[in-house]
């Protein structure tokens, strides 16, 4: 009778051979789930060894206290057993043990339960990222499309939703947008003249900061600020509510009492951002001329007066509503991008932050989008 | 209030007066031949029943069986693969977008959660179908709203949001606003779901009532036994292994005379055997 003995962690666990063709584990000490499992591979090594048993069982006479680190072992063992048809006696093994191993063993794993991890090719991802991405543009412009014949129902007059909510997004997207907005394009401002002014000054021409400021927070930089800020904060949040709303099933309670979501929800939605980005941008655009004037004052020592006629002579009024025109439209991108991602969201919380995540990633990448556009065809225009 | 005569703005401005489906009528609900799908994963096939006025009817069958897949495909909102679900002798399933909406009028549904908009209070919740669909005045609608929380033993809790409120009282706020217009066809979606066995009992006897003195035909997804023997007279089982509804009727007849092991099994909890176990420990 040879004995190997193995030292464990928690509980120990040794071999004997009872006689040739049976191999006996011995379980002693207490076999507990925190101190570490050892591995079924153990007995896989005996089983390997010659003369190869071919009988299984145990002795638990030294086993303390178990707890399911043993039954993992055990299943693992039992599965050996059954993998190599090794007839086993378990009969030794304690009530307790023997009960909770059957429950496990009961119900036979389901076929095709498992799911084998899918590697794909990075070609095949790639082509799968470029489609999805096809796709969203798709489902974008139908929603956009379903989203304007909600407007055209609403201007005869056959839509409906409820004037409080439109004045409550209308509050959260344009007053309670006022604190970041400030700050935000207050610093571009600031920044926008630092930059201009270091090269500005090698020609003494600092005076001229006042034109780049003005020009850059009109044309562009005022709209794209306050499009981008509020594409994180309310586009967010438009995904946010309305996704949640699905997962409640709040939008089904809607669609089941025969009022349309698209109209109740959403055309609030796009008319506040529509309603509200172009005040935001007006506000940037002070706020960025403020930027730049405070720092031409304090550094470049210019007169406010005189930054202040600079700007007016070379701001333009077809500028100012340049920008404007394309805040509306960056505002109704960030809306409609929102809402989309709402209604797309899946049914768990998890999918509540990835529409809100999706919502700002479309959001921004569209107004930049459509920011080229303008860009292109503002220049063409002459404007 | 013997009988439905929901007062409702139609599409066309006009008001209708008068029950949309009359008791001479055609059933109110019939599915024919229904097969739901998830893209090409096949959950139900062969779905047929007729459910008739006054019925509660209940939807039966295991966890995942497809119960409430198939309230869904019965309002419309998941598309049925193939197959058709008619409300009287109107096609709901073919029917045009607005003569949908105009059917979906004329229901109530009691979603798992209550589904209650979270931005809105009780009142509101109730209020809003009458302010949609009807011409009352608000002072009129929040009387109403007032009136049908009341029913549902909620008096004193209009001006509450929600989230301020337990899941059961979630729930029967739920009720009322599935009750706001006096439909004449509800949906309740496991009603006894997340309650104690005595608020689930006072759900039923809630339903009950409602058939009986609304009028209303009802259906109810559940795989509450209690309840189902309760309320229930009309019937259909779906079972998941064979993916298709394996019987229709009566659950109390369906416990007396069903040969069918599945049902037998599911309708006495596990066995008959299960079932005198618990006789003897009762």
């Amino acid at each position: 009778m040879q004995a190997i003995k193995q030292s464990q962690p928690s509980g120990q666990l040794s071999f004997a051979r009872s006689d040739n063709s049976t191999l006996v584990v011995r379980l002693s000490g207490d076999w507990h789930l925190r101190h570490g499992l050892p591995g079924p591979d153990l007995v896989l090594k005996q089983l390997d060894t010659a003369p190869k048993p071919a009988r299984l069982t145990f002795d638990a006479a030294g086993l303390g206290d178990w707890d399911s680190g043993l039954l993992t072992f055990l299943l693992g063992v039992s599965e050996i057993c059954h993998t190599r048809k090794l007839p086993a006696d378990w009969s030794p093994l304690p009530e307790g043990v023997r009960g909770l191993m059957q429950l496990a063993e009961a119900v036979p794993e389901k076929a095709g339960a498992r799911h084998e991890a899918a590697h794909s090719s990075f070609i095949e991802q790639l082509g799968r990222e470029a489609i999805s991405a096809a796709r969203s543009l798709d489902e974008f412009l139908a929603f956009f499309g379903e989203v304007t014949i909600a407007f055209a129902r609403l201007a005869v007059g056959k839509a409906r939703f409820r004037r409080v909510d439109l004045m409550i997004v209308i509050q959260d997207c344009g007053a309670n947008a006022f604190g970041i907005v400030t700050l935000v394009t207050f610093l571009v401002g600031v920044i926008l003249a630092f930059e201009g002014a270091v090269q500005l000054q090698q020609f003494g021409a600092t005076i001229f900061v006042a034109d780049l400021v003005g020009i850059a927070m009109s044309r562009d930089m005022g709209a794209m600020m306050a499009a981008i800020i509020m594409a994180g904060r309310t586009g967010a949040a438009f995904a946010a509510q309305l996704g949640s709303m699905k997962v409640t099933q709040e939008i089904d309670a809607l669609t089941t009492m025969g009022i349309s979501p698209l109209e109740f929800l959403v055309l609030p939605r796009v008319t506040a951002l529509f309603l509200m980005i172009p005040l935001l941008c007006v506000f940037a655009d002070c706020m960025g001329v403020a930027g730049g004037a405070f720092v031409s004052v304090t550094m470049l020592h210019t007169s406010l007066r005189s930054y202040l006629i600079e700007t007016k002579h070379a701001v333009t009024l077809t500028m100012f509503f340049g920008g404007l025109f394309k805040a509306a439209v960056y505002g109704i991108i960030i809306a409609v991008a929102g809402c989309l991602r709402g209604f797309q969201c899946g049914n768990s919380s998890s999918a509540v932050g990835d529409a809100a995540t999706q919502a700002v990633v479309t959001g921004i990448v569209y107004v930049i989008v459509a920011c080229g556009i303008f860009a292109f065809v503002f220049n063409v225009l002459g404007i | 209030m013997a009988t439905t005569h929901s007062t409702i703005r139609s599409s066309d401005g006009k008001h209708v007066s008068v029950p949309k489906f009359p008791k001479d009528g055609p059933p109110p609900i019939t599915v024919n031949n229904l097969t739901m799908a998830y893209g090409t994963f096949v959950l139900m096939k062969d779905v047929n029943f007729t459910v008739n006025h006054g019925d509660i009817f209940i939807i039966m069958g295991g966890s995942g069986s497809g119960k409430s897949t198939l309230l869904r495909h019965m309002l419309g909102l998941i598309e049925p693969a193939k197959g058709e679900v008619l409300y009287g002798d109107f096609n709901f399933t073919k029917g045009e977008p607005l003569e949908r909406e105009e059917m979906l009028r004329h229901f109530g549904v009691l979603y798992q959660g209550g589904a209650l908009w979270s931005s809105m209070t009780l009142a509101e919740n109730v209020g809003l179908p009458l302010g949609e669909f009807t011409d009352l005045s608000d002072a009129e609608i929040l009387e109403v709203a007032s009136l049908k929380l009341a029913l549902v033993g909620l008096k004193g809790f209009e001006g509450y949001y929600p989230s301020q409120i337990s899941g059961g009282m979630q729930k029967r706020a739920g009720l009322a606003r599935a009750i706001a217009l006096d439909p004449e066809i509800l949906f309740f979606d496991e009603p006894s779901a997340g309650l104690d066995p005595i608020s689930s009992r006072l759900l039923d006897d809630l339903i009950l009532e409602l058939r009986d003195n609304l009028g209303a035909t009802i259906v109810v997804v559940t795989h509450e036994l209690a309840s189902i023997f309760a309320i229930g007279n009309n019937s259909v089982f779906l079972d998941a292994e064979s993916r298709t509804m394996i019987a229709h009727g009566d659950p109390k007849d369906l416990l007396a005379h069903s040969t069918d092991h599945r049902v037998r099994t599911f309708l006495t909890r596990g066995g008959e055997d299960a079932e005198k176990s618990a006789r003897n420990h009762g």
